[in-house]
């Protein structure tokens, strides 16, 4: 199964690498990777999807929080969370297929950021299930040029903060 | 006070008690030798870089400090990478200063540029790359606080060349302050209690201890649990010595070239309680088959081994000085009742242990690689400091030296590294002047840094090198053997031009050599004597295996015995 972990580490050059390298040399398999500052200036929170057992899982966990920047792991898939995912999406746009998209766009409450003559570029935040549904209405209607996604981030609800789970 | 980065390293390094470091200059750490030779401070110069950082890892281990080895940047220290693999392999503290070229030039292919903290990241406990002078007290401080506390390691230093000279106001910082970094010392009473039960429980329990108890100096504490429980000990390679080997309840080494007595009763074993142990594949054999009628239970200090490779019913995470006087604590109070439950158990071990399975055929034309482990073992009372590089030579000293002190094998358990021995014993021998220091190395591996021979005269270290000639690489000859049909590619040694004797003279070296049985205590007393170092080489047959064995991906029940009754 899919376990979301947030890694909080020490916001210091060389801790993605510590990281990523872990990762490989130990095998795990890791779905998705997505980093980014926090509300404490010297603290990088990194979301980690990871699939496998329960065993696999806490090997994971175990592993990563050997290394020395790791300040703290919190598995948000046993408490309740909000997980999300942003994708830019850039679809074939005709003169003629421009209004189907806005359509289709509406439908998904994500939204149009850029437009040119052959081109549209769509923005959608949601969980995976959702990204990939607009994906494929988009690439079977129209045609997808590219596509960017950042991975999934993921905060708990309730008052504790995971630092402190 | 305002001093160099370089001096500063220098006044880090003696508020960090290290007495002497290893090393070997260059380009990149000119400044910092330059402090060094004005502090006069205390450096052994090997041949080479990998001989100063196997050198350091030997004085860790030897020691129980932590080992300190400096290099250049670029060559010095990807030199240095076989040496980190090995330390962190087996848990060793080291701490690794490499030169790095300049801030400006770092990330332009500089010369003898090499991205070391790239290179070591999966091998090290930690690293770091020091480009502001003012973060290197800091960093230093947390370095040795790293490669000691909790599982030691090895940490990696590079520092670029303009810090060592530039200056700062030093202060060395009194403590280390680190959020992700916090080595738990006691673990969970509670589960120690449920152990408890556990060993009153079991019928057919066994104690499996390993590098852990060594490491962290506890072997007394488990002494006392041992003769407190009356369970019967078995030990991997890395935990030999931690439990004198004649000890009554001491099985021998357990795994691929374990004893038959060690291998049956983790086959058979209802409990096995790991102490400091990691379940490597070369002590579990096919590792459905591991102990498959077992609890186990682990004791480790690092959360990350428990359930790596052998699924455990409890968990103990703690320090060894901790986790093993708890649980002797309870035990105590029962101590005859848990002698009396294991009765049938106890008798059922002794039968196994009367199938002598270290066993050899002693010849009248030929040196016995056995007999010579157990002549030195003779001579020195089992209390050398034994130093062995990889292969067969390390096996039959494992199998037959009969270690009685923690601390007094000092082998590359993990890595299996040849080329360890010779270097690891200059270490050893640099930090336990007073001690006997006696390396087995194969006539491969010896060949794997020799030219750390030449350190060995220079700074008159009195080690003692035995070298197994048997004129083939005898490890993967034997496996060519039982597993390859025969075919002997590229192990045969036969057409070696070089005469050991020769070559250690040629150092500075006194040389001696055994060709006979009936020369062998005479050489090896006359070695012994000798106030400096000397090299044996010892002529042994050729085509010996090294038994029991189990192969590879086998039960550890379905061990190959073989040898005649001795």
């Amino acid at each position: 199964m899919k376990h979301t972990l947030a890694v909080l580490v020490e916001n210091k050059p060389g801790v993605l690498t510590h990281i990523s390298g872990l990762i490989s040399r130990r095998a795990f398999n890791i779905e998705s990777i997505a980093a980014g500052y926090t509300e404490e200036p010297d603290t990088t929170r990194i979301t980690i999807v990871v699939e496998g057992n329960e065993i696999e899982q806490e090997q994971v966990v175990n592993q990563l929080s050997k290394l020395v920047d790791v300040i703290k792991i919190s598995d948000l898939t046993a408490v309740e969370s909000i997980q999300r995912e942003l994708a830019l999406i850039k679809v074939k746009a005709s003169v003629h297929t421009r209004s189907d998209i806005i359509n289709i766009v509406e439908i998904f409450r994500a939204s149009i950021v850029d437009v040119g003559r052959e081109t549209m570029v769509i923005e959608l935040s949601g969980d995976e299930t959702k990204i990939d549904a607009l994906c494929q209405v988009l690439e079977e209607d129209h045609g997808i040029i590219e596509i960017v996604r950042t991975g999934k981030i993921a905060l708990s609800r309730g008052p504790i903060p995971a630092k402190d789970q | 006070m305002e001093i160099t980065g370089a001096e500063a390293i220098i006044e880090s390094l003696k508020n960090e008690d290290v007495d002497v470091v290893f090393g070997y200059p260059g380009g990149a750490v000119l400044t910092l030798y330059d402090a060094l030779y004005k502090a006069n401070f205390n450096h052994i110069l090997t041949k080479h870089e990998q001989g100063a950082v196997h050198a350091a890892d030997g004085y860790a281990r030897a020691t129980g400090k932590v080992g300190v080895v400096i290099a250049t940047s670029g060559p010095g220290a990807t030199n240095l990478v076989t040496g980190i693999a090995t330390a962190y392999m087996d848990s060793i503290p080291l701490v690794a200063i490499t030169g790095q070229v300049s801030v400006p030039l770092i990330g332009r292919d500089s010369f003898q540029e090499a991205d070391i903290r790239g290179i070591t990241t999966p091998i090290t406990k930690h690293n770091y790359l020091v480009k502001k002078v003012e973060d290197l007290p800091g960093v230093i401080k947390e370095a040795f606080y790293i490669a000691r506390t909790g599982r030691p390691g090895p940490v990696v230093i590079d520092i670029a060349k303009d810090v060592f000279a530039a200056s700062l106001d030093y202060h060395y910082p009194k403590e280390v302050k680190l959020r992700g970094y916090r080595p738990v010392y006691a673990g969970d009473l509670g589960t120690i209690d449920k152990v408890f039960e556990e060993l009153r429980l079991a019928k057919k329990p066994l104690l499996f201890v390993g590098g852990g108890v060594n490491l962290s100096d506890s072997s007394e504490e488990l002494k006392s649990l041992i003769e407190q429980t009356g369970f019967p000990v078995i030990s991997t390679l890395m935990g030999l010595g931690c439990i004198p080997f004649d000890h009554p309840q001491f099985l021998g080494m357990v795994g691929m070239h374990g004893t038959y007595a060690a291998n049956m009763a983790t086959t058979e074993c209802d409990l096995m309680v790991g102490i400091g142990v990691r379940f490597d594949d070369r002590v579990t054999g096919l590792l459905d088959e591991f102990a498959a009628k077992a609890k186990i239970i682990h004791f480790d200090i690092d959360p990350a081994e428990i359930n790596k490779n052998v699924l455990t019913h409890l968990r103990v995470v703690g320090d060894m000085k901790w986790s093993i006087p708890a649980l002797y604590l309870r035990v105590q109070e029962v101590s005859s009742e848990l002698k009396e439950h294991i009765v049938e158990w106890i008798e059922k071990v002794r039968v196994w242990q009367e199938e002598k399975s270290l066993r050899y055929e002693l010849d009248t034309e030929l040196v016995m690689p056995q007999a010579v482990v157990e002549k030195v073992s003779q001579l020195t009372q089992g209390d050398a400091v034994i130093v062995t590089d990889v292969g067969q030579h390390q096996m039959w000293v494992a199998q037959y030296y009969g270690f009685r002190n923690p601390r007094s094998l000092l082998t590359s358990g993990g890595l299996g590294t040849m080329g360890y021995g010779l270097p690891a014993a200059l270490g050893a021998q640099a930090g336990l002047p007073n001690r006997t220091v006696i390396l087995f190395v194969g006539d491969g591996g010896i060949m794997m840094n020799c030219q750390e021979l030449a350190v060995a005269a220079e700074y008159n270290f009195p080690i003692k090198i035995l070298i197994f000639n048997n004129q083939c690489l005898g490890m993967v000859a034997q496996w060519q053997r039982m597993f390859y049909g025969g075919r002997y590619s590229h192990t045969s040694l036969k057409g070696s031009t070089t005469d050991f004797v020769k070559l250690a003279e040629a150092m500075g070296v006194k040389g001696l050599r055994v060709s006979k049985p009936e020369e062998l205590s005479r050489i090896l007393e006359e070695a012994l004597a000798i106030p400096g170092p000397v090299v044996v080489d010892i002529r042994i047959p050729e085509m010996l295996d090294v038994l029991p064995m189990v192969p590879a991906g086998a039960r550890l029940d379905q061990m190959i015995i073989g040898g005649k009754e001795g």
